[in-house]
């Protein structure tokens, strides 16, 4: 086949300024993904003696393992209990996710208006965001210590020294809501509020005057006005929170728990870590991360399908 | 009308007192971070606490300095952020121009095999990618019958890791320094850039390399901006790939080598507390220099993310 020397001119040029990256791209995105899935078929042990692979085609057992049941006396079994109690406290923690969208809506609105230290107090909000890593998670768990931690500290005074206070990371039954305080801590002043602020900026003037001269007042201004207009916007920050929240969480279980007590902070990232690098269990890990891929497409998903419909673009 | 103005300073006053109530939530912990840091190792455990350390001490900042390298943990982070910053400039540049400005076959397909790939999770990419690069050097070894690809290499006394696989500078950077989503922020904003320059400088003679390099990067400079420092941001932070990759403390980056050192001292807390200072310091001198800076690169992270 003869191609036509215009178009292997555009072609040579094209591949100048492309190859660069395409094949990183071709390297370390598009390959591993099909390779990922290839592995999700295979029983795939990295031996830790030597750089030896075990490969065996499995089919669909990983996936079987992972979301199967059997009947045990009459009794329904998850064949692995861990993946769906580690689905379970990653769902949980996405429990902060409205606490972080009103806690950022309230800082919104409290900055948004001409007052002196503007600058300070959203730089202030905004500090944790810039910090989040290692070290402000070593902090978070300083501060959260049940036996010396200013949390605790602050409760005692607080109520007088009647009340010592709660053993926040120690106990499985409050190491959760402790990560969903920390992470409301974190995010309230972060990305949702820097969106808020802008999405404020953008809401018209003459929307106040005119609800104002019908008789509404603040509160009535905020549900009638206000709400609607950010509406965009929320629904922005609940979906990316939403996504996100699957995938995230290792670093800060890592740091602070270890994934513990008794596996209470473990997330389905955790997990895939674990499986993966700890037990060398590769091909199961791809099965565990394909499962996540999933859920994220099923929520964007429905989100596209949701958001065009439900939400008011003003 | 006296009222009127009486309520709008109790108005104004509350919102002052919330402000300020919020900001002290937020604040108190750094404050208690650097107290901490401050003290004598025994005297966190006191009671009632003290906000003011007495006696004060520098010593903590000594010691954690003795126990881990966190000198050249500062190296690592900078260097590879750096270099990925670098890498993504270039790399994503290049394709958004030809995504953007040329005309090829395919290249619509190409693009929207980009797009497609922004929504995996990167546990997905991952496990291949850490299965290739354990595999490699050993591979490359007997293919080349040498024993170059596991050695260890040296600059002078700098120990600067393996040449490929685990535990090397390579497996650091070179996964990282190209981007799909970094080409995708590029493009949208070369798109933009009116087709006229582009045609003036042709009737000029230069060449497509020329347009790109002269007239749409500089023109592309808060674009390019924005993606320098919400990479740089992405890999200063990176945890989890330097954490399965570096083994050896020399090649630690920060992030690492701070849960390195809260492993050897659980409960040391004035020393982890001195180790957090010293690597949240610079982070927050820097942010407040550029601040308004990373709220932009931030706000266009996240639309496009």
């Amino acid at each position: 086949m003869r191609i036509d020397p215009k178009v292997k001119l555009q072609l040579i040029i094209a591949s100048f300024f492309l190859l660069p990256n395409f094949i990183g791209f071709l390297l370390f995105t598009l390959f591993p993904i099909a390779a990922s899935l290839v592995l999700s078929f295979f029983q795939c042990d990295l031996l830790q003696t030597k750089d030896i692979f075990s490969w065996k085609f499995v089919g669909l057992e990983n996936f079987t393992k992972l979301l199967g049941f059997y009947r045990d006396s009459g009794i329904l079994k998850a064949n692995d209990p861990e993946f769906w109690r580690y689905l379970w406290n990653t769902i949980y923690l996405l429990l902060k996710i409205p606490l972080v969208i009103s806690a950022s809506l309230i800082l919104a609105l409290l900055i948004n208006r001409n007052i002196k230290g503007r600058v300070f107090f959203s730089t202030s909000f905004f500090l944790p965001t810039i910090c989040t890593g290692t070290a402000l998670y070593m902090l978070l768990r300083w501060i959260f210590n049940a036996d010396f931690g200013l949390l605790n500290l602050f409760i005692n005074k607080f109520s007088l020294g009647k009340f010592e206070g709660f053993k926040w990371l120690v106990d499985p039954n409050l190491s959760k809501l402790s990560f969903i305080f920390m992470n409301t801590w974190i995010e309230m002043g972060g990305l949702g509020m820097l969106l808020y602020l802008a999405a404020l900026q953008n809401i018209p003037q003459e929307y106040y005057e005119a609800a104002s001269l019908d008789g509404a007042d603040t509160w009535e201004q905020f549900w009638n006005v206000t709400f609607p207009m950010l509406g965009p916007t929320t629904f922005f920050v609940l979906i990316m929170n939403l996504i996100n929240g699957f995938q995230e969480g290792f670093q800060q279980a890592h740091v602070i728990t270890q994934g513990g007590p008794a596996g209470s902070t473990t997330m389905l990232s955790y997990y895939i870590y674990n499986q993966a690098y700890v037990w060398n269990h590769m091909g199961y890990a791809s099965a565990i991360s394909w499962a996540l891929f999933v859920i994220v497409i099923v929520i964007t998903a429905v989100s596209w399908k949701f958001g065009s419909k439900k939400v008011f673009y003003g | 009308m006296a009222n009127f103005k009486v309520t709008k300073k109790i108005h104004i006053i509350s919102i002052y007192i919330a402000l300020l109530a919020l900001a002290l939530i937020v604040l108190a912990p750094f404050a208690w971070m650097i107290t901490t840091s401050l003290k004598e190792p025994g005297t966190v455990f006191e009671y009632p606490p003290k906000w003011i350390p007495q006696p004060l001490t520098w010593q903590n900042y000594t010691r954690v300095w003795d126990a881990i390298p966190l000198g050249r943990g500062y190296i690592n982070s900078l260097f590879v952020s750096l270099l990925i910053t670098l890498g993504q400039l270039i790399t994503c540049s290049l394709a958004a121009y030809a995504f953007s400005r040329l005309k090829f076959p395919g290249r619509n397909k190409i693009f929207f095999l980009y797009l497609a790939t922004l929504m995996v999770p990167t546990h997905v990419t991952m496990i291949p990618i850490f299965i290739i690069l354990r595999a490699l050097p050993e591979f490359l070894n007997s293919a080349f019958r040498t024993n170059f690809w596991t050695s260890d290499l040296y600059m002078g006394n700098f120990y600067v890791g393996k040449p490929l696989g685990l535990d090397s500078y390579f497996a650091l950077i070179v996964p990282f320094c190209f981007s799909a989503y970094g080409t995708f922020l590029l493009r949208q904003f070369f798109i933009t850039i009116p087709k006229d320059y582009e045609d003036a400088a042709r009737m000029d003679g230069c060449n497509d390399f020329q347009i790109y390099y002269k007239i749409i990067l500089p023109l592309a400079k808060p674009a390019l901006a924005t993606l320098a420092t919400f990479t740089f941001m992405n890999a200063w932070k990176n945890y989890l790939w330097p954490l399965i990759i570096a083994n050896s403390p020399e090649l630690m980056p920060l992030s690492v080598l701070l849960q390195w050192l809260q492993g050897l001292y659980t409960t040391d807390w004035t020393l982890l507390m001195a180790g957090s200072v010293i690597v949240l310091l610079p982070v927050v001198i820097v942010f407040s220099i550029n601040q308004k800076y990373f709220s932009h690169a931030m706000h266009v992270g996240t639309i496009t993310h």
